[in-house]
């Protein structure tokens, strides 16, 4: 009887001792799972530059990572933000509330990601945006909780506009957008067109959307300008360069200089009209051999070549399950902190590198749109120009008015 | 240089030729929306989705039937028309004795219908529709550099303006119409169809819209929301002209275009505008439109 009573205590003893052990391991990852929400857009506007490929890229890296991080299983969540920053708000305090949710990605339109910041901070969870161009993302509403991780506006203007009056566009005429992100983006290139000794030398402000835009090139045309710059995005952008093909501006030794340009962008409209066309890009998918590794996976998966903001997506998932697995936990200050901690490269991002105020500086790259006779397939598209180092691409610390900076 | 207002002669005779090319337009789609307006009373909301559905229509006809561009732009007016006396026979009809905001209600519907059905499908990006060999390349006219497509599309559409403009003017069937509209039961008692030809008329009508949005594909992306934008300018440009005047619009057509294309050099922001001050202005002064009689 003794025999037996000992017997049973002990078993019970080590039935304790193995479940306290159990329990002490799933408190480091949440519920026992890493799980991750994709919201972005995924029927509009911007479907083509992230949208279902990106999330087959997230898909592609959580399976690449092998599924779980230190046992415990990776779920994604995925949801449609219509380009609306309530439903992208909302849609985000769900996953967290109901589905405890550990971290947001995708993110495309700049008014959704900002939202989407707010909410993620309020419930301390984590969020990296990839489609998004605003830089004020990480300046003025910088967060502990959220990155910025593919591109943004500052490089955007910085690069492709410093590239081309180094390169001897010294005379700008703007097309700008009217209304607040083109008169920001405007503002940027005056400001680097003249600090490298360029000029302005004239512009027009068209009403947004606009469809017609004969009458913009005809005095761009005019202007004798060197370089047509573009502070625009989407369809006006696409409409844009349209115009200027049938216009022949290009053929009369003009260039467009394009600052908000997406691979599907130059793929839809044609190289026939967007020939020689100057933009900076995150990445391009023929960079190197590693970067046409991946994006013959890709291509095997999607049927199109990725964009910069799928690869991105890619990249950020990877090394936050990395950093997860790193921490050994799913916390999101210890994540953060790892992330940031750990300088990133990989086929996306060369010296990459998180900042305090949540951007993650990285190379970006001056492009040129090849001609039809020099491309060689669908998607052979841009020369890489230059590098533009991550250090000179992105806003300065010193400049910014993110509350995270010690200034 | 010769200087007009303070812009180079060359400029303001480059921006004066484009807005005729988009007053074209304009006056195309405008006459249209007057002919079904003024023979058959019907505001004709759905005439911007009309306008889009013979863009798409030259697209899908090109990308799944070879259809090309001189074969679409006959096909498919013809399409789109006889689609529209669907609409007219089973839809329209059925409210003809009432109020016309039924008609208007019953027409934005159908607009709606059609833009969200294809949004669907199609996304909103848009597809773009190859210009024909033929009018690759442009004429140098000594001011500008002017696409040879969009001089075809000027051509084109004040050719079919005229077109119609004489067929209901200055024929008889025109008359039959003009008459029928004015006292239809009287005409019944002549034995002249009515019902067929007010069918007729509205599938006309939208063949035009039609017509216009073939010649519109290869100029500007092919998207289900290409009609809605154009809608409310064109219906400002009736309202100008005098809803159912068929000369006034094809005349306030061009002289919008012309004029929106002139605010585009002198103040740009106001480009978008600058119809619908014009149209404020016609309604305070001349309530039933520049060319419209006073009822």
């Amino acid at each position: 009887m003794t025999f037996m009573k000992k017997t049973l205590t002990t078993s019970i003893a080590v039935a304790a001792a193995t479940s306290m052990a159990i329990s002490s391991a799933q408190a480091e990852i949440s519920d026992g799972e890493v799980r991750i929400g994709y919201l972005a857009d995924m029927s509009g506007t911007y479907r083509d530059l992230a949208g279902p490929g990106g999330q087959a890229a997230m898909e592609m890296a959580v399976e690449d990572f092998g599924g779980s991080v230190n046992g415990a299983p990776i779920e994604i969540f995925s949801a449609d933000d219509r380009n609306s920053a309530d439903v992208g708000a909302n849609t985000v305090r769900q996953w967290v509330d109901q589905d405890n949710v550990d971290l947001i990605g995708g993110l495309v339109a700049s008014s959704v990601s900002i939202a989407v910041s707010k909410v993620v901070e309020e419930n301390n969870k984590l969020a990296i945006v990839s489609g998004s161009a605003a830089s004020s993302i990480t300046n003025e509403h910088c967060t502990p909780n959220h990155i910025h991780y593919v591109y943004d506006t500052y490089p955007l203007a910085n690069g492709t506009a410093k590239a081309v009056v180094d390169q001897g566009g010294d005379t700008w005429f703007m097309l700008t957008a009217d209304y607040a992100f083109g008169h920001a983006l405007e503002g940027d290139v005056t400001k680097v067109v003249e600090e490298n000794g360029g000029e302005i030398i004239g512009g027009v402000r068209h009403p947004f959307p606009t469809s017609d835009f004969s009458s913009y090139i005809l005095q761009a045309q005019g202007s004798g300008a060197k370089i047509v710059g573009l502070a625009n995005a989407g369809a006006d952008t696409v409409n844009a360069i349209t115009t200027a093909s049938q216009f022949g501006l290009t053929q009369t030794g003009q260039q467009l200089a394009g600052l908000l340009i997406f691979l599907n962008d130059v793929h839809s409209l044609g190289l026939e009209s967007t020939q020689n066309l100057l933009l900076t890009t995150g990445w391009y998918w023929d960079l190197d051999d590693e970067a046409r590794a991946w994006a013959d996976r890709y291509y095997e998966e999607v049927g199109a070549r990725p964009t910069m903001v799928q690869a991105g997506i890619y990249s950020s998932t990877m090394h936050y399950l990395k950093s997860v697995e790193a921490a050994g936990t799913d916390d999101t200050e210890a994540v953060r902190a790892q992330m940031a901690a750990e300088p990133i490269n990989d086929f996306f991002a060369r010296n990459g590198q998180i900042r305090e105020d949540g951007r993650m500086v990285h190379d970006m790259y001056l492009a040129q749109v090849k001609t039809p006779e020099e491309s060689t397939d669908e998607w052979d598209l841009y020369n890489i120009l230059s590098t533009i180092p991550a250090d000179e691409a992105y806003r300065p610390l010193s400049e910014s008015q993110c509350d995270l900076v010690q200034n | 240089m010769t200087m007009i207002f303070g812009v180079p002669l060359a400029v303001f005779m480059g921006q004066l030729t484009l807005g005729l090319v988009n007053g074209a337009f304009y006056a195309l789609l405008s006459l249209g929306l007057a002919v079904i307006f003024g023979l058959l009373k019907i505001i004709n909301f759905a005439h911007g989705a009309q306008y889009m559905l013979g863009a798409f229509v030259a697209l899908l006809g090109f990308q799944y039937l070879g259809i090309n561009y001189w074969l679409a732009l006959i096909l498919v007016p013809l399409v789109v028309g006889g689609f529209g006396m669907l609409l007219e026979r089973y839809l329209l009809r059925r409210i003809s004795h009432l109020d016309h905001l039924y008609g208007l209600l019953l027409t934005f519907g159908l607009a709606l219908i059609f833009e969200g059905t294809l949004v669907n499908f199609f996304g909103v990006s848009g597809a773009r529709y190859a210009t024909p060999d033929v009018f690759k390349g442009g004429l140098n006219l000594g001011f500008m550099f002017l696409p040879t497509y969009r001089a075809w599309v000027l051509v084109a559409a004040l050719a079919m303006c005229l077109f119609t403009w004489f067929m209901i003017e200055r024929t008889r069937l025109g008359a039959y119409l003009r008459a029928g509209t004015e006292n239809s039961q009287l005409m019944q008692a002549f034995g002249v169809n009515v019902p067929l030809l007010i069918t007729l008329t509205y599938g006309f009508g939208v063949g035009l819209a039609a017509f216009a949005g073939v010649l519109a594909a290869p100029l500007y992306p092919v998207s289900p929301t290409m009609g809605s934008s154009i809608l409310i300018v064109v219906f400002a440009v009736v309202v100008i002209g005098g809803m159912g005047s068929i000369l006034g619009a094809i005349m306030t057509g061009l002289a919008m275009g012309v004029i929106e294309g002139l605010t585009k050099v002198y103040y740009p922001e106001a480009s978008n505008t600058v119809i619908f001050l014009v149209m404020i202005l016609v309604l305070m002064f001349r309530p039933a439109g520049l060319f419209g009689k006073e009822a």
